[in-house]
């Protein structure tokens, strides 16, 4: 099982850690350690608010078999208000038609189970609908 | 510089050969390649290929591959790049006989998409994405394709029934392509009443996967005897760029700027401009790809592409015909194997081989095959060699 692989993505798929580039001030994530931006040196450790905007969003039908039994479900790129985008599935939509534009924020969701039969379950970010909050 | 010729092509038919294992579809390949040449033998192959290692627990296809067509001593290597494999398998070829290092190599292809059935292949399809990023958040291609889809229809206000043009006409085509999987032209209507695959992707929308391999031989000319079994097709110049994997790390999802890239520079190795183009193999493993490739090399205003569909420009007699033999829609897209089928393919029709699909007068095409969603895109221009 490639628990090793999980395991050392965790700060990213828990708390959406990732880098600010020391030069052009861009955040990155994933962290990838060299700038797209600007091409220097970007290994400063940050965490991401995780708000952001759905970019695209689609419902997939045909699913892997990792994902089978979840079938069908929402997956978007979503434009973090960070600045990067990502790719995850939207959740907790209810009665809610997602579109194009819709804010969303981080939540901590399972993601799938692992592929043995040992019982691991992979959790990592999705995105729900930034409900309307009453003003007092 | 001496030129760099095509001396020889062999492929399969393109399908489910469910009694034909991978050496097998490898072999026929490479032998029919290697007799239209004139039994010219190569001194390096380079194998491209796909999935293998996880469809079929296989690795190291390179070396099975030259083993079993029966070349020893010679250089060989799989070459892997997503769907661009095919024409990197090419350009190592190439690269290999313009350096010097050889006279002459074989470029081949080869996919088994069947050794497996079910959604255990729509999970190794996704090993060509992002896998700690994409796939694991449930991602496949086709999701992907489908994500591009709708932004694309949304930025623009395209109709999403134009994307119709670009499936029924790669099928119209393949009716006249032998080789090609599906030899049946499909209806408007059959297009609407597809199944979703990832909404608003039909089926309809995604080149099926399928098993074929594709064989072609690249000579330095000068090696060769005046007098050669086929007309020889010269390669006038490769351009090829890549752009970030994961489609979340584009500054523009809707700009394949990797197609840009490598068009302008295949362009100017090749001393042609975009006008001169005859036809255009491009690579429409989803119907979105067809107007962000043609909008991305330059042929059509961005967020235009998709009115090519409908104004005839893309037919056999139009003024930038695509998928001649009927693409990867209806062709098929064996994978590793595909580049390969697109380069045979402008082959013969810069041959004069094209029977009913034959293009008046072809004598520059435009190749392209890419990795994912513009990942790579990787390039080349063919001439009948003077």
């Amino acid at each position: 099982m490639d628990i090793s692989r999980h395991w050392r993505n965790r700060k990213q798929r828990y708390r959406l850690v990732g880098e600010v580039c020391p030069h052009c001030g861009a955040k990155l994530f994933p962290p990838r350690d060299v700038c797209p931006h600007c091409g220097m040196e970007a290994k400063t450790v940050e965490t991401l608010v995780g708000t952001g905007t759905v970019y695209a969003f689609t419902t997939v039908r045909q699913a892997p078999s990792d994902f089978a039994e979840q079938s069908p479900y929402v997956v978007a790129l979503i434009s973090l208000d960070d600045g990067p985008m990502l790719t995850a599935q939207l959740t907790d939509l209810g009665d809610v038609e997602p579109y194009v534009g819709m804010r969303v924020e981080m939540v901590t969701r399972k993601l799938r189970n692992a592929d043995d039969e040992r019982g691991l379950i992979i959790y990592g970010y999705k995105f729900r609908p930034v409900l309307e909050r009453a003003l007092a | 510089m001496d030129d760099i010729v095509i001396t020889g092509i062999g492929f399969t038919p393109v399908g489910e050969h469910w009694e034909v294992s991978l050496r097998e579809l490898a072999t026929d390949a490479a032998l029919k390649a290697m007799q239209e040449s004139g039994g010219l033998r190569p001194q390096a192959v380079y194998v491209a290929n796909q999935y293998a290692p996880v469809l079929s627990r296989q690795a190291n296809v390179g070396v099975l591959v030259a083993d079993f067509i029966g070349l020893h001593d010679v250089e060989a290597a799989t070459v892997e790049a997503g769907g661009a494999s095919g024409m990197m398998a090419l350009r190592a070829a190439y690269l290999a006989v313009a350096s010097g290092e050889a006279d002459v190599a074989l470029a081949l292809g080869v996919e088994k998409s069947t050794d497996r059935v079910g959604p255990d292949v729509e999970t190794a399809l996704s090993v060509v994405l992002d896998a700690d990023y994409e796939a694991e958040h449930g991602l496949t291609p086709a999701a992907q394709a489908a994500l591009l889809m709708q932004r694309y229809i949304h930025e623009y206000n395209a109709e999403r029934a134009a994307f119709a043009a670009f499936p029924v006409l790669a099928h119209r085509n393949a009716v006249g392509n032998p080789a090609a999987m599906f030899r049946r032209a499909i209806k408007e209507s059959t297009y609407r009443r597809a199944t979703m695959l990832s909404d608003p992707l039909n089926l309809f929308d995604a080149a099926p996967l399928a098993d074929g391999a594709a064989a072609v031989l690249v000579a330095r000319r000068s090696v060769l005897p005046p007098e050669m079994p086929q007309p020889l097709v010269r390669i006038a110049g490769f351009g090829i760029a890549n752009d970030t994997l994961a489609l979340h790390d584009r500054d523009d999802p809707l700009d394949f700027a990797a197609v840009r890239s490598s068009v302008e520079s295949a362009c100017k190795r090749a001393n042609c401009s975009l006008e001169e183009v005859d036809f255009f193999e491009l690579y429409d493993a989803f119907s979105i790809y067809v107007p962000l490739i043609l909008e991305a090399a330059g042929f059509a205003p961005r967020g235009e592409g998709w009115k090519m569909g409908q104004d005839g420009s893309l037919e056999l007699d139009g003024k930038l015909p695509i998928l001649t033999m009927g693409g990867l829609k209806a062709r098929g897209n064996p994978g590793g194997a595909t580049g390969l089928y697109q380069v045979a393919e402008a082959v013969m029709q810069l041959r004069g081989q094209a029977g009913d699909n034959q293009i008046p007068n072809a004598r520059r095409a435009l190749v392209q095959s890419l990795s994912g969603p513009a990942s790579l895109a990787a390039t080349t221009i063919l001439e009948p060699a003077p």
